[in-house]
């Protein structure tokens, strides 16, 4: 009785843990399809770097506004992270640099870079916020922005699906019938960035685009059709920030890791006993349908 | 829409180095059923991305007769699927009607129905809500087979359509090119298989090192069991191509045999 009240305590009496519920669950709305073909399409890493790519824009975004605004580093940090992974499809377009190595270069520079503007001109406090999240500044106009970001996000996400997933599914056929170009994928990237600005304040500009990997990880290893895929993604990211936010709020700790944590907790036990994980076949779940081939 | 010739005018293909393929002139007719054949190496893939405009043209120029979009359908011989990803059989095969669904439109009940009848064609009707994952490979092919069957292009190009395929299937897939080619369709197929090329393929195509023999199968390709390359060129490494289908045969006559004595 009393942790059953213990799990939704801090929610009825505190509105901040209120709205920082509200965000992350309207964020993995988002970040979980997002992150499905993230991962379907190979990008995982490039995620991750583009997470690490966005930290001067909303550095400066930070310093400007002088404190965690979401709208002044989500605008900054939008245009850190389109400006780096337009630089780097151009060199790797235009050098013998794969758009991996021209990824790793960018992001690295931009995130020292980043690193340096926060810590001179605020604490390490400001930094540490900055970087792993605080569920204390998320307000009101936030949770509008991550709504609306989310929104938008799932939009555009249905309208593109099917281009999007016919070029990673089988990017040669969608080539000998509708021809190529790097519309779709520059649109894909944009969302990418959205949600990481979304993420900013739960989770931290470092800690973003777990709530995309981890999720779409733990959905692969459940299910094999797509849409089951994006729901389950969805609802883990959910999930893992119900019991991330009450990690933080208990032991006092940054909400981002420990968002991000009980989503390696979900990945650890979907290894071992999901359909497809480890013991495939013969974990906790049995495969519906056998391998034949 | 009727296919219409297809006129290759001095093809040169490279990639950057000597050419693969080497002044190649010819054309293929409306309808016909092309077999391309040589050894390893000799370009035959290469022509036929040449064809589709997926790689570059060194020089040389293919006139299509004014057939406009994407009229040829291409099955690549390592295709670019990704077997693993969380798709079913009929997400797979409506992709076959891009030219009318597109990008946006939706699965219309006639689109439905035909992606149906494609996949009774390769005789996977049971399988249309299976995962792509956990198909074999013969099974794979007859989707990608029922996927060329709905995007109902008047020129259908493969390549190597049978490597690594059990005979049942190839020769279920053989019916369905035969039938492409009853249609009036423009058919042209890589293939190793001589035995499969004098049989069922009327005109042929061989890449060869000096260069190029074109023309109906029975000349360029003559019937004989000693056979191990064109007439007019010594070549080596082609006498086991028919062996399998005739071992094959040869069992199934011992089983009719078998049959007769019971």
């Amino acid at each position: 009785m009393t942790t059953a009240l213990g799990l939704i305590d801090p929610f009825i009496h505190y509105g901040f843990m209120r709205r920082a519920l509200v965000a992350t669950f309207v964020l993995g709305c988002s970040a979980g399809p997002v992150g499905v073909l993230l991962l379907l399409r190979r990008m995982t890493l490039v995620g991750d770097a583009m997470s690490h790519a966005v930290l001067p824009g909303a550095a400066i975004g930070f310093l400007v506004a002088g404190g965690l605004s979401l709208p002044a580093m989500g605008l900054g940090g939008l245009i850190a992270g389109l400006g780096v992974s337009v630089l780097s499809g151009l060199v790797s377009r235009k050098t013998v640099l794969r758009e991996d190595a021209s990824f790793a270069s960018f992001y690295l520079t931009s995130l020292a870079f980043g690193v340096l503007i926060v810590s001179l001109k605020g604490s390490n406090i400001d930094l540490l916020h900055v970087l792993f999240g605080t569920i204390l500044s998320v307000d009101q106009n936030a949770i509008m922005l991550v709504g609306l970001i989310s929104s938008v996000s799932l939009i555009i996400l249905a309208l593109i699906y099917r281009p999007l997933v016919t070029e990673c599914f089988d990017p040669g056929f969608l080539r000998t019938v509708a021809g190529t170009g790097p519309f779709y994928h520059l649109l894909f990237l944009f969302l990418v960035v959205i949600n990481l600005v979304a993420g900013f304040q739960t989770l931290g500009t470092l800690m973003a685009v777990g709530m995309m990997t981890l999720p779409a990880i733990v959905a692969r290893l459940w299910t094999r059709t797509l849409p089951r895929m994006m729901a389950m993604a969805a609802f883990t990211a959910a999930l893992s920030g119900l019991s991330g936010l009450l990690v933080s709020y208990y032991f006092a700790l940054a909400s981002g890791p420990a968002i991000i944590l009980s989503a390696s907790l979900f990945y650890g036990f979907s290894l071992v006993a999901a359909p497809h994980g480890i013991f495939a076949g013969r974990g906790l779940f049995k495969r519906a349908i056998p391998f034949s081939g | 829409m009727m296919p219409a010739p297809i006129h290759l005018q001095n093809i040169v293909i490279d990639y950057g180095g000597d050419p693969i393929i080497r002044d190649v002139s010819g054309c293929f007719a409306p309808g016909s059923l092309t077999a391309i054949a040589g050894e390893n190496g000799r370009g035959k893939s290469t022509l036929v991305k040449g064809l589709i405009g997926e790689i570059p043209l060194t020089n040389g120029t293919i006139d299509t007769g004014g057939m406009k979009g994407p009229v040829m359908a291409y099955l690549a011989q390592t295709s670019t699927l990704e077997k693993s990803f969380p798709f079913t059989v009929a997400d797979t095969v409506i992709l076959g009607a891009w030219k009318q669904m597109g990008a946006f439109r939706a699965v219309n009940r006639a689109l439905a129905r035909k992606a149906h009848n494609a996949l009774c064609q390769v005789g996977l009707e049971n399988l249309a809500n299976r995962p792509i994952s956990t198909l074999s490979a013969g099974q794979l092919q007859r989707v990608l087979f029922a996927r060329l069957i709905l995007q109902d292009a008047p020129v259908i190009l493969l390549d190597e359509p049978f490597t690594a395929i059990d005979a049942q299937t190839t020769d279920d897939l053989i019916g369905i090119i035969k039938n492409w080619h009853r249609e009036g369709r423009t058919v042209i197929a890589v293939l190793h298989d001589f035995d499969h090329i004098r049989h069922h393929f009327p005109q042929t195509l061989f890449l060869h090192a000096q260069g190029y023999a074109w023309g109906a199968t029975e000349t360029i390709l003559p019937p004989s069991p000693q056979w191990t390359g064109p007439h007019h060129f010594a070549s080596t490494g082609h006498t086991t191509s028919s062996s399998g289908s005739d071992q094959q045969s040869s069992v199934k006559t011992g089983f009719a045999k078998l049959r007769l004595l019971s």
